[in-house]
């Protein structure tokens, strides 16, 4: 083992030198230009998502609603916090089964509209059970 | 004013949106391992289906009436639970989110309105909204409007589901319906109390003395009176306090009888128990864990046994716990023992931004890293992703849960499909 010298330093407290203590960190280099422009990134869900606590989703199964640009596996969309209104894309429920169709409020009662000529309409009797589930607001397809 | 707003059957209705043809129809809820019944619709109720119904008991009686069953889906109520809190924001802001499907809501300055409207107003929106049915109690109390919404849900053909206690007449009317055990607040030991000195309902207990009330029951018993008085005594607690107790327990299907099983599961119960306190923001000082024999079988000296451990210092790092909990079950595990329950419990919880650091122990600073690692890849990933080596990878230990529904609102593959 290496013998080593040390030497001691005592703080010099005869001469009173005051310094300013700056608490901040300080940041070096050129400000960014677009720091004052910043926005939010563009999001689909705030685009498409009206009301967050009535919105939910669901799947297309078929092609009854082709001609509405529903296809087969597509993601809908659906507000539950919207009034069913004629002519309104809805979710139903009806007969014990899910279904997506055109809503035709007449004088002469209520159909589920398919838009596609391989479907008939459904005419809603007293005798069925029909919920209006909700209103259909977008869809999203994968191309 | 004060509104106790009360999901009805909380857990069946939650189902019943997303599988409307079990509407009308007896439907009931297990709890985790479809252990035994904790929720009913009320068709369910109405067969005789008591709570707590152990499910393998009632297995023929279910086939038989056709009552569907369904295992706890606690991420489906969780947020349809949410959705409904976040609509009763937009009645107030103040609001007491008292358990997964309760709220308090205050009313305060709300004079010129009619809070009887207000009530069905917010009961239509959350109807449509979600689909979920609500029964409202409006009073100038928390206690008060509590026995509200019982009358509500009990009279809901008349009272449409909302029911309000704005009069005199209507208090005093209501406290003499309702029967002394059936009172916020009041236990089976205080009910047994009451009940000897010949009160039977509310009414007859806000006649008690203050004096003999505080006596008996303490502070809390005498604010109670007061509020079914119509003194509001009881504050709305906004902000949940944190949990002073975490546990993790379970009942195992079959038994276990190795060192390494019960190793492998006191370890995941500890990690799972630090997750949960990582979720509040809380660490622990202490822990406790306990085995039990299962007492069904036949000839075997029952066994049980529970052991404390005191941490080195506050944590809630998984490895840390993990490695305690075997150390405790190194000093209470016995040989040739069926086990049928075992579990960690933890205790001296503190809020981990105020806790003592230790000075020369403690690896704390690389497992905070690691265990914030664990904790991002579960939330990305899902649970159990990542475990402890003492963990078995492949062994599930599932829950029993054959009658799960999908997650309808928190994961795309489970959505409704529509034709």
């Amino acid at each position: 083992m290496t013998s080593q010298k040390l030497t001691f330093f005592h703080p010099d407290q005869d001469q009173h030198k005051s310094l300013h203590l700056v608490n901040e960190g300080i940041s070096a280099g050129f400000p960014s230009p677009a720091d004052d422009f910043k926005e939010l990134r563009i999001s689909i869900d705030q685009e498409v998502v009206r009301n967050e606590e009535a919105t939910f989703y669901a799947r297309v199964s078929g092609q009854s609603m082709q001609g509405a640009g529903l296809d087969d596996g597509d993601l809908l969309v659906i507000d539950r916090s919207m009034e069913p209104q004629h002519n309104k894309i809805a979710v139903c429920y009806i007969d014990g089964e899910f279904t997506v169709k055109r809503l035709k409020v007449t004088p002469g009662g209520i159909f589920l509209m398919p838009e596609n000529p391989n479907y008939q309409p459904i005419e809603v009797s007293e005798d069925n059970e029909l919920i209006i589930w909700g209103i259909v607001t977008y869809v999203v397809k994968k191309l | 004013m004060f509104a106790l707003v009360d999901c009805n059957n909380f857990y069946a209705s939650c189902e019943r949106v997303f599988q409307p043809q079990w509407e009308g129809k007896p439907i009931v809820i297990l709890s985790n391992n479809d252990g035994c019944v904790i929720a009913r619709s009320n068709e369910a109720k109405a067969l005789g289906i008591p709570m707590g119904a152990p499910a393998f008991q009632y297995r023929s009686f279910f086939n038989q009436k056709g009552v569907q069953v369904f295992s706890s889906n606690y991420p489906l109520y969780g947020d349809m639970s949410s959705r409904v809190m976040s609509i009763l924001e937009l009645y107030t802001p103040n609001i007491e989110i008292y358990s997964i499907d309760e709220a308090f809501l205050q009313f305060k300055g709300f004079d010129l309105f009619d809070l009887e409207i207000e009530g069905h107003r917010m009961r239509k929106q959350v109807r449509r909204w979600t689909g979920i049915p609500v029964s409202v109690g409006i009073a100038p109390s928390k206690a008060l409007a509590k026995i509200a919404n019982k009358i509500a849900k009990k009279y809901d053909a008349k009272t449409k589901g909302v029911y309000c206690i704005d009069t005199e007449d209507k208090r005093i009317k209501a406290l003499k319906w309702t029967a002394i055990g059936e009172v916020w607040g009041i236990g089976r030991q205080h009910r047994k109390r009451l009940e000897t000195i010949g009160v039977t309902n509310a009414w007859e207990f806000t006649l008690l003395p203050d004096d003999w009330v505080r006596k008996n029951m303490s502070v809390l018993g005498l604010r109670l009176k007061k509020d079914l008085q119509g003194l509001p005594s009881i504050q709305l607690e906004e902000i949940q306090p944190p949990k002073k107790g975490i546990a993790t327990t379970r009942s195992f299907e079959g038994t276990l009888t190795t060192f390494s099983d019960l190793e492998e599961r006191l370890s995941t119960f500890a990690s799972s128990c630090a997750e949960k306190m990582r979720k509040q923001g809380s660490s622990c000082t202490a822990l406790l864990i306990f085995l039990r024999s299962d007492p069904h079988k036949k000839g075997a000296t029952p066994y049980r046994n529970s052991c404390v451990l005191t941490l080195p210092y506050a944590t809630n790092s998984s490895i840390l716990l993990s490695k305690y909990a075997v150390i405790g079950l190194h000093k209470i595990f016995k040989e040739g023992v069926h086990y049928k329950k075992a579990g960690v419990m933890i205790m001296g919880l503190i809020p981990t931004a105020s806790r003592q650091l230790p000075l020369f122990e403690g690896k704390e600073t690389k497992h905070l890293a690691v265990m914030q690692a664990m904790d991002r890849i579960h939330k990305r990933f899902g649970p159990h992703q990542m475990k402890l080596g003492n963990q078995d990878l492949k062994r599930t230990w599932k829950m029993k849960q054959e009658h799960l529904s999908q997650r309808f609102t928190t994961e795309i593959s489970e959505i409704i499909t529509v034709k």
